[in-house]
Order: C-alpha cells, then sequence, then structure tokens
C-alpha cells in the first residue's frame, strides 16, 4: 500500500501495466516491483524446484524469486526481475513456471515429494535404466523444473555495442561512488559514473538520515546535478557494469529500451559497453543477507533494507503489519522510518539479548523466529524466547542477518576476498583487479560518513596512479552509527525441524541440502555448490552465498575463512547473448564483399553464392533453362567451343617489390621463383611450416625486383598473414615489400577458343601467341585504359585474365559479355567453372583441405630441393610418402550417368563398407558435358599405382553406392594442346 | 572505339544525410602506397617531400599539403591520396597503385564521435585532427583519419563500401533513437 508523502515516484503521472492478466496502476519511477507492492500483491512467482509460493525478496538486481516474462509474441522475454523493470504505460508482464495459474499451480505438487528431491537427488534416483535418462527422466526434470520460457521466434529487437574510455571509471553511484566521482571530476579527469538504477544516489535514496545537513538523497540530487555540469564526467545510469577484463578493459550492460512503451523500431534495447579505464574505483555497495529460519519463503518476507527501500524511495509499505528480526543494528532502521510513517509494527525480533529500541512496539530482543504460516502470503510468525513459542501477526517480515559487501567484480580475475570478522563479511584484498580499488560498503565500510571520505580517498588513489593531483575534498557531515553484528546465519531447531528454511531462494536451496553434502563428503565449497545447485541461477548466489558456506563450516568443524568462497565470474548480473552480439544479427555477421560485376551479374538473374565473403555467380541462365544443370552444361560447352567470361577478381592478389622479392618468393614458395623471367607467369606451390599443403596459385613477374601473387579467393587473408610472418619473423633481414592489390584490379577471365579474337576486340593492340604466349604477362592497354593482361587457365581452354583498375569492371564486363555474345560466348558462373577444372584435374581448397602434402596431389617434384622453404624439412617428414598415403585421383562412374557424389567414401569392391575397409573419399565432383559423364576428384590409398582399377564409391548418409574407374585426374586434354592453342 | 566508363566505390550508395550527419564520398585523383626499402626512409621522405610536396608522416599522422596528403597506413607504409606518384620514388621504396582498392567515405556531423563509438575500438574522442589508425570498423578492418573536430575520413576496402555504409547507418539511426527519448 502507498504511504502518503514518501518516496520519489511521480504522483501526478499514473502508469497502467498488466501482471497475471490483471491491470494495475502504479506511478511513473516505480519498478514493478513496487507497483506490485503499492497493490498489495504479494505473491509474483513460483520457485524453480519445488513450485512453492513466491514474493519480492529484495529491491534490486539481485533478486532470487520475482522472475516475470516481460512482453509479448517475439518480443517477450523471459527471467526479467520485477525489482529492476521499470513500469511504462501498457506494460505487460507474466509470471512463470506455474501452470494453470499462479495462485494454484499443479506442479506444486513437488513440494508434497520433498523429502525424495534434496541435494543430488537425481544423481541417485534416475541412475537407471541409463538409457531412460536422455529420453525419459531429463525431459520430465526439464519440464517441472525452469524458469521462463523463450519464444521461440526471431527477436525483432535491436542491439547495440559501443565503446568507452576514461581516465577513471566509478562503479556505482551510492555515497562512496558520489564522492569518488567528483573527487575525481574536479581533478580534470575524464570520468565515467555508472549505476545500475535509472537515478543515481544508491541507498541514499533507500534512507532517511542527513548528509551535510539535508536529507541524504537531497544530497545525492546535489552532487549529480554537480557532475551532470561537468563536460570530463559521463553519467551512465540503467548501466550494469557486469565484468572486470585484462588491462582495465570492463564490460557493462546498459538498458536503454526496457523501459520505453512503444519503443521505435531503431531504439535499441539494450547497449552493451565495452569500458576502458586507466583506472577503477569500485563503489558497488553491499547486499543484504536472509536469516535461514523456518519456512523463510513465504510471500511477504524480504530483506530488511528492501522494505526500507520500498518506503523511503517508493513510498510503499511492503504490509500492513510488518515484524522485523534482524542481528544487527542496522535493522533498527526499518523499525525506525517504518514507525515514522505510521506503519504497524507487530513485532521487533533481535537474535541479539539485551538490544533496546525506543518505539511504540513490542521488542523481543534474544529471541529468533522459527516458524511462519500462511499458504499463498505470510499470516503469522512463531517467536520463540527460550522454551516459550509465541505466535505474532504480520503480513510483512522485514528480515537482516548483516550486509554482505558486493566484491563480486574484484573476483573476476580469480582474486580470494579475505574474511573480516568484525562485520562478519568478505571484503576485498588491494591488488584483486590490477588498476582497481574498492571504496564504501563494497569495501567493507558500514557507515555513510565513512562511505564518503573512503570514495574519496579511492579516487586520490587512482588518479595519483595516473599522475593527477587531486584535494581530499571537504567531507559532508553524515551518520557514522557503529554497524554492531552478532553472526546468525540459521535458526538451528536441533535435530527436531520439520520445516525447511531456505538459503538459495532461486534453486530451492535449504540448510538441510548443505548438512546433507557435506555429510556425503562433497566437503569443499566448490563440490558443496556444484552438489547443492547453491549459488548457481541467475543471482548467482548474492542472496545465499555467504550464509551457506558459513553453515558448511559448521558442519565440517571448520572456520569460515578456511571454508573459503567460490569463484565469482563475470557477468555480475545476467547479460542477454544479443547484446553482446550486438550487430551481428542477420547479414550483421559479417561483411559482404561484392564485386564490380556484381549488379551486371543481377541483371542477369545469376543466383549468388557465399564465397568467403564475397558474392559470386552460380551460374546465368537462360531463357527456357528450367534447372541449374541445363545453364551450367551450357556454359561449360560454351567456353570449350566458342569463349565465356567470368570474374575472377575475388582471387587474392599481393604485388611484392623489394630488393629481396625473388629470394623472399623462393622462401614462401615450394617452387622456384628466382628463375622466372620477366613477363612470365609460372604456377606456384606454398606449403605450411608443418610441410602440408597451404595454398597455390599463379605468381607474374612484372620487373627485376617486382611481382604479383595471386592466391586462391579462400586463402587469400590467411596468406597475406601468412607472407607478414615471413617477412618479420622467419626472414626479417629480407629488403621486401608487400601490399593487397586485390581491390585495386577488376580481373576477368576470358576463355575458349574464341578468347583472343574476343581480347583483340578489347586491346588497344592486337595479341598473337607470339607477343602473348602460354604463361606469359604484359601491360596492356584495354579501351584506353591502363591494365594488365596474363594468359593462364584454370579451365584448359587457351584463356587469359585481363585486369583493370576497379572502377572500369563493371564497365569491362558488361563490354566483354557483349562481345562474347555476339561471338555465341557469354558469362560463366561458379558451377561451370568448377566442372571445367576438375575436367582438368586442377585442385581447389576442395583438395588442399589442410590435411593433403605435395606428394599426395602429386607435386612433390615441385618441393625444390636447391634451396630451402617454408614447410620442405618438415614435407620430408616420415608417414608423408609411401603407399599408404591417399593419393590424389580421378574417378570415372563405370555407367557415366550416375552420380557421384562429393564426401563419398571409396572402399576396394569386395569390401565391405565398413570405416576400417576405407580406401579413400571424394572431394570434388561435377557432371562432364563435354565427356558425358560424372567425374570426380578424390584421395585413394596409393590411388597413382591403381589407375584403371575398380573400386566401389559408397555414401552412408545418401545411402550411394557407384561402382567408379580409378583414374588419372586430368580427364580432358592431357597433353595440353588446347592451353597453348 | 569503345570507352569504358568509370564507376566510384560508393556509386549508388552515397551520399546520405541522416539527421544533421552527413556520409559523403571521398574520390581522390588518385592513390598510392609507398613503403620505403630498408634504410631508405630518409631518402623516401625526402623524394616525397620534393615530388609531393609532403613528408612521410610519423606512425599515426597524417601529412597535407594542398591536394596531397600522406597518411600513415601501417608499419613502414603510407598512403598518398591526391597525386600519381613520381617515377623519382621507385628508388627508395615500394610504389603500388592503390587508386581503386579502397572506400573512402567521409563522416561529419554533431554525432561523429557518438556514431563511431559504436564501431571500433579505438578511443576515437582522443584523436586530434590529422591523427590517424588503423582498427576495426565492426567487422572489417579500416583506416581512421580524424579530418577535424566534427569530421572523419574513413577507408575500408572497396568491396565493402554497401557494408560500411550499412554499419553507419544502423549506428546512427540507433542513436537518433535514443536522442528522442532523451528529448522526450
Amino acid at each position: 500500500m502507498r504511504v502518503d508523502g514518501k518516496g520519489f515516484v511521480n504522483r501526478a503521472k499514473a502508469v497502467s501495466f498488466s501482471f497475471d492478466g490483471k491491470t494495475y496502476q502504479g506511478f511513473e519511477g516505480d519498478t514493478l516491483a513496487s507497483a506490485l507492492l503499492a497493490n498489495d500483491v504479494r505473491l509474483v512467482a513460483r520457485s524453480f524446484k519445488y513450485h512453492r509460493p513466491r514474493g519480492i525478496l529484495t529491491a534490486g538486481s539481485e533478486e532470487p524469486n520475482a522472475l516475470v516474462t516481460i512482453g509479448q509474441g517475439a518480443q517477450a522475454e523471459p527471467n526479467m526481475r520485477a525489482t529492476v523493470q521499470e513500469i511504462y504505460d501498457g506494460l505487460v508482464a507474466k509470471p512463470q513456471n506455474a501452470w494453470p495459474s499462479l495462485a494454484f499451480d499443479a506442479m506444486g505438487i513437488n513440494d508434497w515429494f520433498a523429502p525424495f528431491l534434496s541435494a543430488g537427488f537425481y544423481y541417485k534416483t534416475f541412475m537407471w535404466p541409463r538409457k531412460f535418462w536422455e529420453g525419459l527422466y531429463e525431459p520430465i526434470i526439464r519440464n517441472a523444473a525452469g524458469l521462463g520460457a523463450l519464444s521461440g521466434q526471431t527477436n525483432p529487437d535491436r542491439y547495440e555495442k559501443a565503446f568507452a574510455h576514461c581516465d577513471v571509471l566509478v562503479i556505482g553511484a551510492g555515497p562512496a561512488g558520489l564522492m569518488a566521482a567528483l573527487t575525481a571530476a574536479r581533478a580534470g579527469a575524464l570520468v565515467i559514473l555508472a549505476d545500475e538504477t535509472p537515478q543515481m544516489g544508491g541507498r541514499l535514496l533507500a534512507e532517511t538520515h542527513e548528509v551535510g545537513g539535508k536529507a541524504c538523497h537531497a544530497w545525492a540530487a546535489d552532487m549529480v546535478a554537480e557532475l551532470q555540469g561537468m563536460d570530463n564526467v559521463r553519467l551512465m545510469t540503467r548501466t550494469t557494469v557486469t565484468g572486470a577484463y585484462d588491462q582495465g578493459t570492463f564490460g557493462a550492460l546498459e538498458k536503454v529500451g526496457h523501459h520505453i512503451a512503444d519503443r521505435d523500431d531503431d531504439l535499441p534495447l539494450e547497449c552493451f559497453w565495452r569500458i576502458t579505464a586507466k583506472r577503477a574505483v569500485m563503489c558497488s555497495g553491499a547486499l543484504e543477507r536472509p536469516i535461514a529460519f523456518p519456512m523463510n519463503d513465504r510471500p511477504g518476507i524480504m530483506t530488511a533494507g528492501a522494505v526500507r527501500t520500498y518506503l523511503n524511495r517508493y513510498g510503499v509499505a511492503a504490509g500492513k503489519k510488518v515484524a522485523i528480526f534482524g542481528n544487527n543494528d542496522d535493522a533498527h532502521r526499518t523499525a525506525r522510518d517504518l514507525a515514522a510513517s505510521g506503519v504497524e509494527i507487530s513485532a521487533y525480533i533481535d537474535s541479539r539479548e539485551g538490544v533496546a529500541l525506543d518505539g511504540d512496539f513490542p521488542v523481543y530482543a534474544g529471541c529468533q523466529v522459527t516458524g511462519t504460516e500462511g499458504r499463498l502470503g505470510l499470516e503469522n510468525i512463531t517467536v520463540r524466547k527460550g522454551t516459550t513459542d509465541l505466535m505474532v501477526s504480520a503480513d510483512c517480515l522485514a528480515m537482516s542477518g548483516g550486509w554482505n559487501p558486493s566484491v563480486h567484480l574484484m573476483c573476476h580475475m580469480n582474486g580470494r576476498p579475505k574474511w573480516d570478522e568484525a562485520i562478519q563479511s568478505f571484503v576485498p584484498v588491494d591488488g584483486m583487479i590490477p588498476g582497481m580499488v574498492a571504496a564504501g560498503s563494497a569495501k567493507g565500510v558500514m557507515d555513510t560518513g565513512g562511505c564518503l571520505r573512503s570514495g574519496a580517498q579511492a579516487a586520490i588513489e587512482a588518479l595519483g596512479a595516473i599522475g593527477l593531483d587531486a584535494q581530499m575534498p571537504d567531507i559532508p557531515q553524515a551518520e557514522d552509527d557503529a554497524y554492531v553484528i552478532s553472526p546468525l546465519w540459521m535458526v538451528d531447531l536441533g535435530g527436531k525441524a520439520k520445516h525447511r528454511a531456505w538459503l538459495d531462494f532461486q534453486n530451492d536451496v535449504t540448510t538441510k541440502d548443505i548438512k546433507l553434502a557435506a555429510q556425503e563428503n562433497f566437503k569443499s565449497v566448490e563440490h558443496m555448490k556444484r552438489y547443492t545447485t547453491q549459488g548457481m541461477a541467475t543471482d548467482q548466489g548474492k542472496n545465499s552465498n555467504v550464509a551457506a558456506l558459513a553453515i558448511l563450516a559448521d558442519a565440517t568443524g571448520r572456520t569460515i575463512p578456511e571454508t573459503g568462497t567460490t569463484t565469482f565470474r563475470p557477468p555480475y548480473a545476467p547479460v542477454s547473448i544479443a547484446s553482446m552480439g550486438a550487430g551481428s544479427q542477420g547479414k550483421g555477421f559479417a561483411p559482404e564483399r561484392f564485386t564490380t560485376s556484381h549488379l551486371a551479374t543481377l541483371q542477369r538473374r545469376a543466383p549468388m553464392i557465399e564465397a568467403g565473403l564475397w558474392y559470386r555467380p552460380s551460374y546465368f541462365p537462360q531463357a527456357g533453362e528450367t534447372t541449374w544443370r541445363e545453364s551450367c552444361d551450357r556454359e561449360v560447352n560454351m567456353v570449350r567451343s566458342t569463349v565465356g567470361v567470368c570474374d575472377v577478381s575475388t582471387l587474392g592478389k599481393i604485388d611484392i617489390q623489394g630488393p629481396d622479392a625473388a629470394a623472399f618468393l623462393d622462401f614462401v614458395y615450394a617452387n622456384t621463383f628466382s628463375t622466372l623471367k620477366i613477363g612470365k607467369v609460372r604456377y606456384g606451390l606454398m606449403l605450411r611450416e608443418d610441410g602440408h599443403v597451404m595454398d597455390d596459385g599463379t605468381t607474374a613477374r612484372m620487373g627485376e625486383n617486382h611481382y604479383v601473387m595471386t592466391t586462391t579467393t579462400a586463402a587469400a587473408g590467411q596468406v597475406m598473414k601468412h607472407l607478414e610472418f615471413v617477412a618479420q619473423c622467419l626472414k626479417p633481414e629480407m629488403d621486401v615489400r608487400f601490399i593487397s592489390v586485390t581491390e585495386q584490379w577488376a580481373q576477368f577471365a576470358v576463355a575458349g577458343p574464341k578468347a583472343r579474337d574476343l581480347l583483340n576486340l578489347v586491346l588497344d593492340a592486337a595479341i598473337d601467341d607470339e607477343t602473348m604466349p602460354y604463361m606469359s604477362c604484359a601491360d596492356v592497354q584495354v579501351a584506353g585504359v591502363g591494365g594488365r593482361l596474363f594468359r593462364i587457365s584454370f579451365s584448359g581452354e587457351h584463356a587469359y585474365e585481363v585486369a583493370v583498375p576497379a572502377r572500369y569492371g563493371d564497365s569491362l564486363f558488361r563490354l566483354l559479355c557483349a562481345q562474347a555474345e555476339a561471338m555465341d560466348g557469354g558469362p560463366y558462373g561458379m558451377e561451370a567453372l568448377n566442372v571445367l577444372r576438375i575436367e582438368k584435374g586442377f585442385i581447389t581448397h576442395a583438395e588442399i583441405h589442410g590435411r593433403v602434402t605435395a606428394f599426395d596431389i602429386g607435386f612433390d617434384r615441385m618441393v625444390s630441393r636447391k634451396k630451402d622453404c617454408v614447410g620442405q624439412t618438415m614435407s620430408g617428414r616420415e608417414g608423408l610418402h609411401g603407399d599408404y598415403r591417399e593419393q590424389l585421383v580421378g574417378l570415372k562412374p563405370l555407367n557415366g550417368q550416375q552420380a557421384l557424389l562429393a564426401g563419398a567414401h571409396v572402399f576396394d569392391v569386395a569390401d565391405e563398407a565398413v570405416r576400417v575397409n576405407d580406401r579413400g573419399y571424394i572431394t570434388s565432383v561435377g557432371y562432364s558435358p563435354t565427356l558425358g559423364s560424372y567425374l570426380g576428384l578424390g584421395f585413394v590409398q596409393n590411388g597413382r599405382a591403381r589407375h584403371g582399377e575398380r573400386v566401389k564409391m559408397v555414401d552412408h548418409l545418401r545411402k550411394a553406392e557407384v561402382i567408379c574407374e580409378i583414374c588419372d585426374p586430368v580427364f580432358f586434354d592431357p597433353e595440353g594442346g588446347r592451353l597453348r592453342g | 572505339m569503345v570507352k569504358l566508363v568509370a564507376q566510384t566505390p560508393c556509386h549508388g550508395l552515397l551520399p546520405i544525410s541522416l539527421g544533421d550527419i552527413s556520409l559523403t564520398e571521398v574520390t581522390p585523383q588518385a592513390i598510392f602506397s609507398y613503403a620505403p626499402f630498408a634504410g631508405q626512409t630518409r631518402g623516401a621522405s625526402e623524394a616525397l617531400k620534393t615530388h609531393h610536396g609532403v613528408a612521410m608522416p610519423r606512425p599515426g599522422r597524417v601529412a597535407t599539403k594542398e591536394d596531397v596528403t600522406a597518411m600513415w597506413f601501417g608499419q613502414d607504409q603510407v598512403l598518398v591520396l591526391g597525386a600519381r606518384a613520381d617515377a623519382g620514388l621507385a628508388t627508395f621504396g615500394a610504389v603500388t597503385d592503390q587508386s581503386d582498392a579502397w572506400a573512402i567515405v567521409e563522416l561529419h556531423g554533431a554525432a561523429t564521435l557518438d556514431i563511431l563509438a559504436r564501431l571500433t575500438p579505438v578511443d576515437v574522442a582522443a584523436m586530434r585532427t590529422n591523427d590517424t589508425a588503423r582498427s576495426l570498423i565492426q567487422h572489417m578492418s579500416a583506416s581512421l583519419t580524424r579530418l577535424a573536430e566534427d569530421r572523419f575520413q574513413l577507408v575500408v576496402m572497396r568491396s565493402m563500401a554497401r557494408t560500411l555504409v550499412h554499419d553507419l547507418t544502423m549506428a546512427a539511426t540507433g542513436l537518433a533513437a535514443r536522442q528522442k527519448i532523451i528529448q522526450e
């Protein structure tokens, strides 16, 4: 219920939202949790395992219970915490893990079976029969347990990623954070101040004491205003710093659109920031821990600090009759604030003897809460003093077991916090994250005055480290009450306890489970965590970690520091995968590379295929052609009979110059290039250092110290990287320079008997066999433009590649196609290119796939022994030569119309087609219209010695078996007469 | 006699205006790379100065004289924009024509830094005028140069022009939508 005169929500602006199908009113500035509490809705969720009714436990991002699904349809987002979700007009929230309804959940039956569902139950219960696990047990368990579900549809929301840089990153904008940011900003540092919530101030917005003579929230507002007015400060609200990484890099998730009704399609829902900071100050505050007493999980039972937050920040009383149970003086504030606001306090229970508290309510010192009642919400609690039980009526119980500094970020590089006996908590140790210091309650400073001082000191330390002088600012007067606490981890009723006491609300882990783990010898805290699942839910154990290990310590007879903590890892709070992959949805996954002929190719209705990042035409359909094969066969015949044009600009081209260019090429290529004459082109084979084939291509010598290397499309980047490696690391003494010219030139293959006739139509000076013999290159003028001509062939035909500066690519492609068509030729695509090269036995990366050697592909003699080269020594290793190697062969089906399949395996005809009889595999196939038969390239054991023998191709996946003949990989024109023709 | 028609890398893509942000294509008359041979850096710099008016810039910097800009482009490598290489340069280093290899876009407007902060890990705000960097723009290898307070030159491979325009547009429209909720 709302309390008049309290809180900072905008009461002038009502907001309508729905939860569980019912419409409610809240105010601008409410979270879903505060608005539900204002409407007296206490039951908001069902628990993970036992489907127990649950309410709101906290007022922050650590919330383990109040998880809901926000939004509808494809945009529905599960597991959103009601305590951080701001409401907006039209917000639709749905409860999760409950059927048919939240109030009556059929799976609540799990709770009756709780004695059988203790820690590790499924390791014990579902062991046999083993094969039942995947098919039966696991689906049932997954269905019964769990949180919200994804919509299963493509997420239409937009996500963003961004980078930020600063001198000092301040994490958290409570008293310490504000003071740290202000100190750093006044010293002139570039400051980023990030806070999870929409409004900066942290606990100062939830408390009622004074800072510097004014209400603490007003002081916070003044500080924020000052920071806002400074150019060197960036305030990031709704931004959770989720991880601390190497060298001052931090991950942070900003919620951009979660609080907006009717979002613009362009508005990112979230932004994932990578913040690089010279120094960081962690002011992440502290989280209050619950107390494990019997049946402590009913809706209405919350942390005492959360009750104060709802009252002071949102103007909401979490109950009409509130009981308070604590072991420390901080909980007194909840009583004071509630009493001052006129909320009835039915009992103040303090586990410590002799605690006195002024107020118009009963105080039970030296007492404990030993039980609760109320099926869907708290109604009564049992208070025990000595041996006497007392029933107290309450619809809300505010509990406080003390505060845990939020040390999580400090632990992200595997540092371990240390135990502080005085505050009964773990605190950070210096140097856990290089360049980051902790301040305020995150460091274990529990009074506001101390936090302000600590924030300023941490900032001065950070500034000093980056050479900035800073003055210690005046620290405003603030409360410096001592934080007095006496440990109380669980209410122990001895062996008689009938009822469970929850530790990890989200994963339904009770004190009994921890003791069971210890009893079954899962005594290490890491083992206990995994056995019980404590701390493994989305809250990552923020509410339960310290209490669980305190109980484990007790059960194993060790101290808490001896027991230690589990490892905190990023992210600090849940981060959507979509935000981390921002910008990479759909086509954003990778850049698209388009050739200069792309538009002209699309205009010819050619279907495109992806080759690496490039788009290349599959084939060029003509009127009347109904299948790709018809187009492909026609294009192959066209190249063999007249002339074809194909864009080959995607092949890597590297310009290599320098006094040592020739020596450098001799070293990176297996064969020799220093002997190549100027104006000539040579095929080259490149090995990896392990002696296997890396890439192949042709390299032309343009001048004494000038070469142009071509690589395959697929390996262009890899080869460039390899050359850089060789030049920088292996042969730094060689004077050679290189740069990619792949994009500088648009290059087209012109292939077929009429190739020269076609070229002579566009070249300014006609060529003939004498001026342009096979494997030559020259600078030429193409329609008045300076270009290059290479007489090389990947089709086995009389062919050339002509290159012009890329700006003329579109124009030249259109011109070549038009002229070719006038000669009964035309463009051809990748399918025809593939068939043409298979007919000739030319290899691609289908063959040189990374596991083959020069010996395997029959190029062993190309690995020159007259000079050293990358991979030479290793290619001579034992095991890389011999008749047991699978060697490149051609494969031809006996019945030419029977299709061969790439990826199929090869077996001897008489052998059974099983693994141990495997003799090889097929890498490339195509139908050759030239030879009227399917053809394949593949690798067969001792294949070169087996030409003429029959083998069978078996494809177990596609269920095919074809008898083939092993033959030479060069099926067509083995003498090469057409090339030179 | 047939004649070839030239097309720029961003043909059909630019210019674009989004609010106060403008994206325009830059098409220098010619571009070449210049990489001094071992021990020839000084000679190369002098040759560049003699023939084109600009000396070799230091790493991360750009030098401009009239229409010619020499831009650091990587280890021992500069890109010279706005001129055809004089034959005198080749004595001291490798000259390679790059006139058609790059898509060059100028990003201009008040949101320039914010847009780039969404696409590149480089601290663009810390760059001074005539600072240049090789880094990433989204997934693309790129060169970024600060031309003025609110003006950057971005260079990616020619074939990726469309992706560059797409990525810049996405960042700009996302930012514009953010601006709208702040104003509301």
